[in-house]
């Protein structure tokens, strides 16, 4: 299976309030740590090797700055 | 306090005259006393007016103020203005636009085009100048009282104290000529998100301030920009943390730059600094002209309820919202919308007051809507937090190469209006495989219909709609005659009334919000559901 770019989250403005809220209140060390978290249990879901290996690619092109 | 005006007028639609009320030694009593003369009061006194209900609107001034203000005007308050017989001319006049470009830095993210499905009167949004609005309403109220509307606008009216009884309330009115007093059975404050009547009455409106100021810059360029929405995120031009553009009427230019919070008001006003941030955005070669500048600030809050005893509150008095998205003006008319059938119905003595309170429970699920939305539109145009920038960024960044990220750029989001979901006056939906989009509590979406639209047959009373299903042409329940309206499963009207299904029969309340539907046309279940739709059950 090849990476998902295309809109495939439901109710995306609900989805970033929420991602959002979920910071509400930390520190910027624990938010990098929420992060690093969320990141993790997101690629465990994901499972596919080949998958991860292109989100990583993807991100490092689409880092324009 | 002396009468003076606050601010200069743009357009003086309802000059000062004299009335017979103000020599009476009793005060004279009216059914309805609007407080107000923005958008929101006059189309409330010309929804009323137009069902030959009387009414007086009361405002301090004469007329419309400076300044673009509320300049985009969705579908919905263009379909509501149609049935009060004033929409064509704000689309005459108005600017649509379709194609929207959002930047960031000095990069395109992406653009888009609103796309609006066809088969419908008015486009999805129009650009207009507030005043004109309020002008066109103004002219559609003036034609109005000649074929005999009993509409009273007075002008230099300010209400100073209003006393509020168990079934009435007196208020005293300052004028030119000295002060008066009158009484109205009910009274509806229309008088603006700083609304003297709420701090007469001592009343809640709390929320969300919004720690930032916007700066409006409204200019008239012979420059060729297209006809176009453009958005800047932190734009290289430094003229702003974020940046607008947006085109009206009359060759005016819309520009908004977000300042930060902690500014010189009367610093950033002064001509040469609005000029240099302009000149930054728009390069050395432009020629333009200031109409009018301004600086804003919003919060997000809204009163605990719209509805005390006898005083109804209607638009930016009951709810406020950010700028972001559209959702000011627009909810105010679809109060307005909400508000005229049902105290049409308490007053004549169909329906129990307890109607109004439906209009309390509805217009607050739709201010929460509303100021949900642009709560997160402002929540991503001005990140408050390190994280949330970074986050903002990082959407930004990806929605220039991959279309997942685009759905979470936010930089105002469409006004439509909101279903009245799961609320009293609908009754359970019994057609459920038919359209979502039309399910009970919607609005009814438009639709062409012969040498016109579907919307122009709905709307002012109830209407039974049948699609490929014959319904009688009259129904008389509950001191009420529903109009029957039988039009063939085809075109439009069958993709977005009927879905899968052969045929339906809908329920159609006044305001053009479906308020119940059935597979086939039931005489027993319709005359329920109407009980239901007036709160008579």
């Amino acid at each position: 299976m090849a990476l998902n770019t295309a809109p495939n989250i439901p109710d995306p403005d609900g989805f970033y309030a929420e991602l959002l809220d979920a910071h509400d209140g930390l520190s910027d060390d624990d938010s990098i740590a929420f992060n690093a978290r969320l990141i993790l249990i997101l690629a465990n879901h994901i499972g596919d090797r080949a998958v991860l290996t292109e989100a990583l690619a993807a991100v490092s092109k689409g880092d324009t700055r | 306090m002396p009468l003076d005006d606050r601010y200069q007028l743009a357009f003086t639609l309802y000059p000062y005259t004299r009335s017979t009320d103000q020599g009476a030694s009793v005060p004279v009593r009216h059914p309805v006393v609007v407080m107000g003369g923005g958008p929101v009061g006059i189309a409330t006194a010309l929804d009323l007016g137009l069902q030959g209900i009387p009414v007086v609107l009361l405002d301090d001034h004469e007329g419309v103020g400076q300044g673009s203000r509320a300049i985009c005007f969705a579908k919905r308050t263009l379909e509501i203005a149609h049935r009060y017989g004033c929409g064509q001319p704000m689309l005459d006049k108005g600017v649509v636009w379709n194609l929207g470009k959002v930047f960031h830095d000095d990069r395109q993210v992406f653009e888009f085009n609103l796309l609006p499905e066809q088969g419908h009167r008015y486009p999805a949004f129009i650009n207009l100048q507030q005043p004109y609005f309020e002008r066109f309403l103004v002219d559609r109220v003036r034609e109005a009282q000649a074929q005999g509307a009993p509409i009273d606008l007075r002008g230099k009216n300010r209400v100073d104290t209003v006393e509020v009884k168990d079934d009435h309330v007196i208020l005293d009115i300052t004028t030119p000529d000295g002060p008066y007093r009158i009484a109205a059975d009910w009274l509806i404050g229309c008088d603006g998100a700083s609304s003297p009547l709420r701090k007469m009455m001592g009343l809640d409106f709390e929320g969300r301030v919004f720690e930032d100021n916007f700066l409006i810059a409204d200019i008239t360029m012979k420059a060729d920009f297209p006809t176009e929405r453009w958005f800047w995120f932190e734009p290289h031009f430094k003229s702003g943390d974020s940046a607008l553009l947006h085109k009206q009427p009359d060759g005016v230019w819309r520009i908004d730059f977000q300042l930060g919070w902690d500014i010189d008001r009367t610093e950033e006003l002064k001509e040469e600094n609005v000029r240099r941030r302009l000149d930054a955005m728009l390069g050395p070669d432009v020629d333009y002209e200031l109409v009018w500048t301004s600086i804003y600030r919003f919060q997000c809050r809204r009163m605990k309820t719209f509805r005390k005893g006898r005083v109804i509150f209607a638009g930016d008095a009951a709810h406020q919202v950010s700028p972001f998205g559209a959702r000011g003006a627009n909810s105010g008319i679809q109060d307005v919308d909400n508000l005229g059938w049902k105290l049409g119905l308490v007053l004549n003595g169909t329906a129990p007051e307890a109607l109004l309170d439906s209009y309390d429970l509805e217009r607050r699920h739709g201010a929460d809507e509303n100021i949900l939305n642009s709560s997160r539109s402002t929540d991503f145009i001005t990140p408050k937090s390190r994280i949330s920038h970074v986050f903002r960024n990082a959407v930004l960044d990806l929605a220039e190469h991959h279309a997942f990220a685009r759905p979470l750029v936010n930089s105002g989001r469409l006004s439509v209006p909101c279903v009245y979901d799961g609320l009293p006056l609908n009754t359970p939906d019994a057609l459920p495989y038919g359209p979502s989009r039309t399910r009970p509590g919607a609005p009814c979406p438009d639709a062409p219909l012969g040498q016109g639209f579907l919307l122009d047959h709905l709307g002012g009373d109830f209407v039974l709609l049948g699609v490929g299903v014959d319904v009688p042409d009259t129904l008389s329940a509950h001191g009420l005659v529903l109009r029957g309206l039988s039009v063939p499963a085809a075109g439009d009207i069958r993709g977005r009334y009927l879905g899968d299904a052969p045929g339906a029969v809908y329920l159609i309340r006044p305001d053009q919000h479906v308020a119940a539907r059935w597979p086939t046309f039931d005489e027993a279940a319709v005359r329920a559901a109407l009980a239901t739709a007036i709160a008579k059950d």
